[in-house]
C-alpha cells in the first residue's frame, strides 16, 4: 500500500525528486575509465557489393522454395507410405518420411528468415533509452492519492468492524473448496486396506501371470517364481490386490537359511516366499541373484539378503521384506499359512498403529 | 518508443516515390480497419521499434517459449485420439507383441496413436522431445540469468516468475509422462505413491485421495490428464504472460560494450530485424524437434507394455528433469526410518524431499539474498561477465555440482554397467560427491574467476602479449605488447566492484546480530576481489611504456 | 570321490566294448531268431551310442586340458570353481559356446567373449559333462526357431526377465559389479540354455516354471525385437529416459545453442 504520509487525502500532488538509490557496498570511483562510445559500423558484403546482395536475396528465396518442397514431400509421404497393419517397418517409414518433410519445411522457413534478417535487413544497432522502473513522482503521488481517497470514501481502515469481519469471511470462505475433495477417495479408512492383502490360510501360490498353481517339487534349487495368489484375476480389483500381494518364491538349501525364532515353520524345506513390494517406496524387488541370495530393487538399489530373512544390506530401504508363511496342501501344492504378519510395501505413518 | 534514436538510413527512401501498390493499399486498409476498432496503432508505436540486444545466450528463453508452443500444437493433436481412462480393454491394434493383452484404454489408445494413426507416432515423439527440450532450455536459461546477475533489481520478481515456470514445467512433464499408463510410468507413479505415504501424519490420506482409493486404482490417469491439459497449461500460459510483460517493462539486459550504458539498450529493433530473427528461430526450433522426432525414438511404451504392479524393468528412471529427485532417494544410506511411539517416520523419504525443497527455495530466493548482502538498491541493466562476480559464480558452480550429483545418482545403475563398476561403489562415490563436490567446485571456480580477472586486468593495462621479443638499444630484451583499442578495453574494465560491509552501530549505538551476519557473509563474498582498472592506472601504465 | 569318479568311467568302459558286444548280439540274434528287423535296430542304437561315446572321450581330453585346473580332474569342483557334476550339457554349451568359459580373469562374473573352441569341441565337452550325471540337455531345435506367440513371450519376458535384462533386452546392473547382459542377437539356444541352467547368478527357470513352449515364446519375442528395428527411429540403446535425456541435452540442445550463436553473430 502506498505511503500515506506522502500525500494527505485530497491535497494537491506534491512534487518531489525520486530519491537516489543506495549503492550499498559497491565501490563508486571518480576515475573510472570513460565509456569510449559506439564503435564505427562495419559494413557487410551485402552493403558494399550489389552482386552479393542479389546473391543473398536469391539464397533466401531458395530457402523458402525448399520449404514448399518439404511440405509437398510431407503430404506425399503421408499418402504414399501408409501404415500397413501389423508392419512396424511401415510405421517407421511413415514416421521418418513425414517427419523429415515437415522438418525440411520448417527449417527452411526458419533459416531463410534468419538469413534474410542477417544479410539483407538494416544491420545498424539502434539505441533506446531506459527509464527508472519506478513510476514518476507525479504518478506515484497520484496513485497514493487514489488509495487514500479510496480508503477515506469507503472507511476501510476507520470501520474496523467491517474490515475485520470481511477478512474473517474471506479467510474461511475457501474451506468448502477443500472439504468437497473428500470424496476423491471412498469413505473407507485406507489404513485398514493397507494392512491386509488377499493372502489367507490355504490359498495356493500360483504363477504370474497365468495363475497355474505351484507344487513344492516344481521349485528346484536356484529357482525363482513370480507368484500371485490363486484367483487373483477373479477379484473385483485385481491390480490393487496384485499391488499388495505379489510375492517372490525361491528355494535355497535349508542350511543356508538363518531362521529367527517363531518363523521356523514359515518356509517349506528351503522354499521361502517374500513380498515383492519394496519397503522403501514400493517398486517390485524382483532381481534375485541365485548364488549370493541377494534381492536387488532396480529403482533405488536397495538390497535384501534372503538368507537372513530379507534384511536390508544396502540402499535406502530400512525394513526387511515381509515374509509370507507357506506350507503345502494335501496335493503337494504350495499354499499360504496366513496373510503377511505385517503391512507390505512402503512405510506409512500409521503402519504399526492399530 | 519515441526515444529510440534512428540512425540515418539509406534504404526505403526511394520506394515512397511511387504510389502504393495493390498489396500496400490492402495493408493500409486493413491496418486502418483494425486500428479504428482497437487503437492497435498505440501498441505498435510502443513496441514496434523496441530494441532487443543481440547475444546468443539471450535466445535461450525463446527456445523454451517456442518448444512450449510446439508442445501445445502437438499436444492438441494427441488429445483428439487419447483416451484418459483406466478402464480395461483388450488391445487389438497392430503391435503383435501386445495383441490380445488386457490394458487400460489410456495405454491402448496411446498404442493406437503410435501404430494405427498416420503421423500419430510423429506427434507423440515431437510432443515428448519438445517437452524434454522445454525443461532443458528453461534450465539453461536460468543458468544464464544466474551467472550474469540478470536477476538483480529490478528483475528479482521476474526471476521468481521464471522459477515458478520451471516448477510448473516439471509438473507438466511428470503428469504427461504418467498418462500412457505403461509399465515405466506406472512404476514411476508407484514411487510417487510411496513418497507421499512417507509424509508424516497426512501422507496415507493424501495418497488415498490422489489415487481415488488404493494404488493404482482407476482414477489417477484421468485426474493427471485434467491437470496436464487444463490446469497446468493455463498456469504456464499465465506465468509466461506475466514473464513477458515484465520483460517489456524492465527491458532486456545487455552485456557491457562500447557505447552501452546502464541507461540505454543497444541492439536491433523488433520491426523488422528481431521479428524476422525470432520468427525464423521459432521455425528452426520446431524444425529441429521435428527432425529429431522423425529419426529418434522416445518413450517406446510398446516395449514397456501395460502397467502391472508385478513386473519392472532394469533401468527404471524418470525423465531427466525428475532425475534429481530420484537420485536424492537413491543416495540415502540404509536405516533412515524410525518409530515415534506408534507412528512410523520415514526419514529415508522425508530427508530427500526436504533437501529438494530447500534447494529449490535457495534457487528461488537467491536474488533477495544477494541484494541483502550488497545492500545495492540501484537498478542493474548491464549483465555481469561471470568472472566479475566470483563468489556468485562460485555459488552457482556449487549449486550446479550439487544438482549434477543428484542427477547422476538417478542413473547410478547405468553408470555402473557402462563403466564396468559396482553399483554400490557408484552410489558411495556420488554420496561423497554430493557433499564435497560443491565445496570443491565452489573453491576452484572462485580461484579461476579471480585468475581470469587478473588476466583481464593485465591485458587492459598492457595489451596482449604478442610473442615478439625486441632488443632495446641498451641491450635489454622486452616482449612487445599489442595495445588494445578503447573499444576492446572497455569490455574488460567496465564492471561493478563491491567491498566487504563494515559493521557500524545503528542509531541507538547497537550492532544487531543480523548486521553482524550480513557483514561476515559480505566479507566471505568480497574479501578476495580484483578492482577494475581505473583511468589513473591506465595512464600510469601507458607512460611506463613510452 | 573315487567311487563317484569311477562310475562314469565304467559306463563309458561298457561303451568302448560295445562294437564287440553288438557283433556278438547280432550273431546271437541272427542265429537264435533270424529276426532281421530286430537286429537292424539294435545295430543302429549301438552305432549312435558309439558316436556319443567317442564324442565324450574327445570331450574328456579337452576337459582335462582346459577345464580341470579349476573344476577338478573329475569335475568335482575346487575352491576356484564349482562342480560340474549334474549341470548338464546345456550348461556347457552355454558357458563354453558363448565364450564365458574358460574364464580369462577373475572378476565379478564370467563375461561373453570370443569362443575358444570349435562347435565340435563344444559339443564334445558338453557330451562329456552330460555323462557325469543327469542334467539339462541341449534344447530341441523345435524350441529355437524364433516362431511362437510373441504376445505371450513378451508378457513372460516382462514378468520374469525384464527386471534384470530390461524390457528391451538391453541388460542392467546387478549387485557388486555384476550385470545382466544385453540379449540382442544372442543365439536362441544360448537363451534357452541360460533359462534352464541359471548360469552364475541368474536364477533357474525350469520347465515347470516356464514350460519349453513358453521358453520358445520368449525366444520368439526376443527374435521379434532383433528383427524389427524401433518404429520411432534410432532406439538409443533401449536404455530408457537416461539416454533420452542425455540425447536431449547434448544433441538437441547442443544443436539449438549452435543455432543461437549463428543467429546472433554479425553477418560479414
Amino acid at each position: 500500500m502506498a505511503d500515506q504520509g506522502s500525500a494527505a487525502p485530497g491535497t494537491a500532488v506534491e512534487k518531489r525528486e525520486a530519491p537516489i538509490p543506495s549503492a550499498g557496498t559497491a565501490v563508486v570511483r571518480s576515475d573510472r575509465v570513460e565509456n569510449p562510445g559506439f564503435p564505427p559500423y562495419r559494413p557487410r558484403v551485402s552493403d558494399l557489393d550489389p552482386k552479393k546482395e542479389r546473391q543473398n536475396e536469391r539464397r533466401v528465396a531458395w530457402f523458402f522454395w525448399a520449404s514448399i518442397i518439404g511440405t509437398v514431400f510431407a503430404i506425399t509421404a503421408y499418402i504414399a507410405f501408409p501404415i500397413v497393419e501389423g508392419d512396424m517397418a511401415s510405421v517407421r517409414l511413415n514416421n521418418g518420411l513425414l517427419g523429415l518433410g515437415i522438418a525440411l519445411a520448417l527449417l527452411s522457413i526458419g533459416l531463410g528468415a534468419v538469413h534474410w534478417s542477417k544479410a539483407l535487413m538494416d544491420g545498424h544497432d539502434l539505441v533506446e533509452q531506459r527509464h527508472p522502473t519506478r513510476g514518476s513522482e507525479e504518478t506515484r503521488a497520484r496513485a497514493a492519492e487514489i488509495f487514500t481517497l479510496g480508503n477515506k470514501e469507503s472507511g476501510f481502515t476507520r470501520r474496523k468492524l467491517i474490515r475485520n469481519s470481511l477478512i474473517g469471511a474471506l479467510a474461511v470462505m475457501p474451506l468448502p473448496a477443500i472439504v468437497i475433495f473428500r470424496d476423491l477417495a471412498p469413505a473407507a479408512d485406507p489404513n485398514a486396506l493397507l494392512k491386509h492383502t488377499m493372502w489367507e490360510k490355504g490359498m495356493r501360490l500360483t504363477k504370474d501371470p497365468n495363475g497355474v498353481p505351484i507344487k513344492a517339487s516344481d521349485v528346484t534349487l536356484g529357482s525363482v517364481f513370480q507368484v500371485i495368489p490363486e484367483g487373483l484375476y477373479d477379484t473385483e480389483h485385481p491390480l490393487e490386490e496384485k499391488a499388495k500381494a505379489a510375492v517372490l518364491l525361491m528355494r535355497l538349501k535349508p542350511e543356508d537359511l538363518h531362521v529367527s525364532p517363531g518363523r521356523e515353520s514359515w518356509n517349506y524345506d528351503g522354499i521361502v516366499a517374500y513380498s515383492k513390494i519394496c519397503t522403501h517406496v514400493g517398486c517390485p524387488v524382483a532381481l534375485y541373484e541365485q548364488q549370493t541370495h541377494h534381492l536387488l530393487c532396480p529403482c533405488h538399489q536397495s538390497q535384501f539378503d534372503i538368507t537372513h530373512e530379507a534384511e536390508v544390506i544396502f540402499g535406502p530401504a530400512k525394513r526387511p521384506l515381509p515374509q509370507l508363511p507357506i506350507s503345502v496342501d494335501a496335493e503337494g501344492y504350495l499354499v499360504a499359512q496366513s496373510d503377511f504378519h505385517e503391512p507390505v510395501g512402503p512405510s506409512f505413518w500409521e503402519r504399526v498403529h492399530d | 518508443m519515441t526515444d529510440t534514436m534512428e540512425r540515418p538510413s539509406t534504404t526505403g527512401a526511394t520506394q515512397a516515390q511511387e504510389g502504393p501498390g495493390r498489396g500496400m493499399r490492402f495493408t493500409n486498409w486493413a491496418a486502418n480497419w483494425v486500428d479504428e476498432r482497437t487503437s492497435m496503432s498505440g501498441l505498435v508505436k510502443e513496441l514496434g521499434r523496441k530494441i532487443f540486444p543481440d547475444h546468443w545466450s539471450f535466445m535461450l528463453g525463446e527456445v523454451a517459449l517456442y518448444s512450449f508452443i510446439v508442445i501445445l500444437l502437438s499436444g492438441t493433436f494427441l488429445t483428439f485420439f487419447f483416451q484418459a481412462s483406466m478402464a480395461p480393454v483388450e488391445y487389438e491394434g497392430s503391435y503383435a507383441p501386445l495383441k490380445g493383452l488386457e490394458m487400460s484404454s489410456a495405454m491402448a489408445s496411446t498404442l493406437d496413436i503410435s501404430f494405427d494413426i498416420r503421423g500419430g507416432l510423429l506427434m507423440r515423439q515431437i510432443h515428448h522431445w519438445a517437452a524434454l527440450l522445454f525443461v532443458a532450455s528453461i534450465g539453461l536459461h536460468m543458468l544464464r540469468i544466474f551467472f550474469t546477475g540478470a536477476f538483480r533489481k529490478p528483475r528479482e520478481l521476474n526471476w521468481v516468475v521464471g522459477f515458478v515456470l520451471f516448477v510448473l514445467a516439471m509438473g507438466e512433464g511428470f503428469t504427461g509422462y504418467s498418462l500412457p499408463d505403461d509399465l515405466l510410468s506406472g512404476n514411476g507413479l508407484r514411487i510417487i505413491d510411496g513418497m507421499i505415504k512417507g509424509v508424516p501424519v497426512v501422507g496415507t490420506w493424501i495418497s488415498y485421495l490422489l489415487f481415488g482409493g488404493e494404488f493404482p486404482g482407476e482414477a489417477i490417469v484421468g485426474r493427471l490428464y485434467t491437470l496436464h491439459i487444463l490446469l497446468l497449461p493455463a498456469l504456464v500460459v499465465a506465468a509466461i504472460g506475466v514473464h513477458m510483460v515484465l520483460l517489456i517493462v524492465n527491458k532486456h539486459t545487455q552485456f557491457a560494450g562500447p557505447g552501452r550504458t546502464n541507461d540505454n539498450v543497444v541492439g536491433v529493433p523488433i520491426m523488422p530485424v528481431f521479428a524476422a530473427k525470432a520468427g525464423g528461430f521459432f521455425f528452426i526450433i520446431f524444425g529441429v524437434i521435428a527432425l529429431v522426432a522423425s529419426t529418434v525414438t522416445i518413450n517406446p511404451i510398446w516395449n514397456y507394455g501395460p502397467y502391472d504392479p508385478s513386473p519392472i524393468s532394469a533401468g527404471t528412471q524418470p525423465d531427466w528433469y525428475i532425475g534429481f529427485a530420484d537420485g536424492a532417494l537413491r543416495l540415502v544410506p540404509p536405516g533412515w526410518e524410525f518409530q515415534l511411539g506408534p507412528y512410523t517416520v520415514s526419514m529415508n523419504i522425508l530427508i530427500p524431499i526436504l533437501v529438494l525443497v530447500l534447494f529449490l527455495l535457495v534457487v528461488a530466493l537467491y536474488p533477495f539474498f544477494e541484494a541483502w548482502i550488497t545492500g545495492d538498491k540501484r537498478e542493474h541493466h548491464i549483465a555481469d561477465r561471470p568472472r566479475n562476480a566470483p563468489m556468485r559464480t562460485a555459488i552457482g558452480a556449487a549449486g550446479v555440482t550439487f544438482y549434477a550429483a543428484l542427477w547422476a545418482a538417478a542413473s547410478s545403475d547405468l553408470i555402473a554397467t557402462h563403466f564396468r563398476l559396482a553399483v554400490e561403489g557408484v552410489t558411495h562415490a556420488i554420496q561423497a560427491l554430493l557433499i564435497f563436490g560443491p565445496i570443491i567446485a565452489g573453491v576452484v571456480t572462485h580461484r579461476v574467476c579471480i585468475a581470469l580477472q587478473k588476466k583481464d586486468r593485465e591485458i587492459a593495462l598492457h595489451g596482449y602479449e604478442s610473442g615478439r621479443i625486441v632488443r632495446l638499444p641498451g641491450g635489454e630484451y622486452i616482449e612487445v605488447h599489442e595495445p588494445l583499442s578503447d573499444f576492446e578495453r572497455w569490455k574488460l574494465v567496465s564492471f561493478e566492484e563491491y567491498q566487504p560491509l563494515m559493521v557500524r552501530p545503528d542509531a541507538r549505538g547497537r550492532i544487531t546480530a543480523g548486521q553482524r551476519l550480513r557483514a561476515s557473509i559480505s566479507r566471505f563474498f568480497f574479501e578476495d576481489r580484483i578492482s577494475p582498472v581505473t583511468q589513473t592506472e591506465l595512464e600510469a601504465a601507458h607512460s611506463d611504456h613510452h | 570321490m573315487r567311487t563317484e569318479s569311477t562310475s562314469p568311467r565304467r559306463s563309458r568302459g561298457r561303451g568302448r566294448r560295445s562294437p564287440l558286444a553288438s557283433a556278438a548280439l547280432l550273431l546271437v540274434g541272427l542265429l537264435a531268431t533270424g529276426g532281421v528287423y530286430a537286429a537292424f535296430t539294435t545295430a543302429a542304437t549301438a552305432e549312435t551310442t558309439q558316436r556319443i561315446d567317442a564324442l565324450a572321450d574327445e570331450g574328456e581330453k579337452l576337459f582335462l586340458a582346459n577345464c580341470a585346473s579349476c573344476h577338478g580332474l573329475q569335475a568335482e569342483g575346487t575352491d576356484a570353481a564349482p562342480t560340474l557334476i549334474g549341470v548338464g550339457a546345456a550348461a556347457v554349451d552355454f558357458q563354453v559356446g558363448t565364450g564365458r568359459m574358460p574364464m580369462a580373469a577373475t572378476g565379478p562374473q564370467a563375461e561373453a567373449k570370443p569362443v575358444q573352441f570349435t562347435d565340435e569341441q563344444v559339443k564334445a565337452l558338453a557330451a562329456y559333462v552330460a555323462t557325469l550325471a543327469p542334467g539339462p540337455a541341449i534344447p530341441d531345435e523345435k524350441y529355437l526357431t524364433g516362431e511362437g506367440d510373441v504376445a505371450v513371450g513378451a508378457e513372460l519376458f516382462r514378468t520374469n526377465c525384464a527386471m534384470c535384462h530390461n524390457v528391451a533386452g538391453a541388460g542392467g546392473a546387478l549387485t557388486e559389479g555384476k550385470f545382466a547382459p544385453d540379449l540382442h542377437n544372442v543365439d536362441p539356444a544360448h537363451i534357452y540354455e541360460a533359462m534352464v541352467t541359471g548360469p552364475q547368478n541368474m536364477p533357474v527357470f525350469n520347465d515347470l516354471n516356464i514350460t519349453p513352449e513358453d521358453k520358445a515364446n520368449i525366444i520368439a519375442y526376443l527374435t521379434y525385437l532383433d528383427n524389427n528395428s524401433s518404429p520411432g527411429g534410432l532406439d538409443l540403446g533401449g536404455l530408457g529416459p537416461v539416454s533420452e535425456g542425455l540425447f536431449a541435452w547434448i544433441f538437441v540442445l547442443g544443436a539449438v545453442v549452435a543455432v543461437t550463436v549463428w543467429l546472433t553473430a554479425k553477418s560479414n
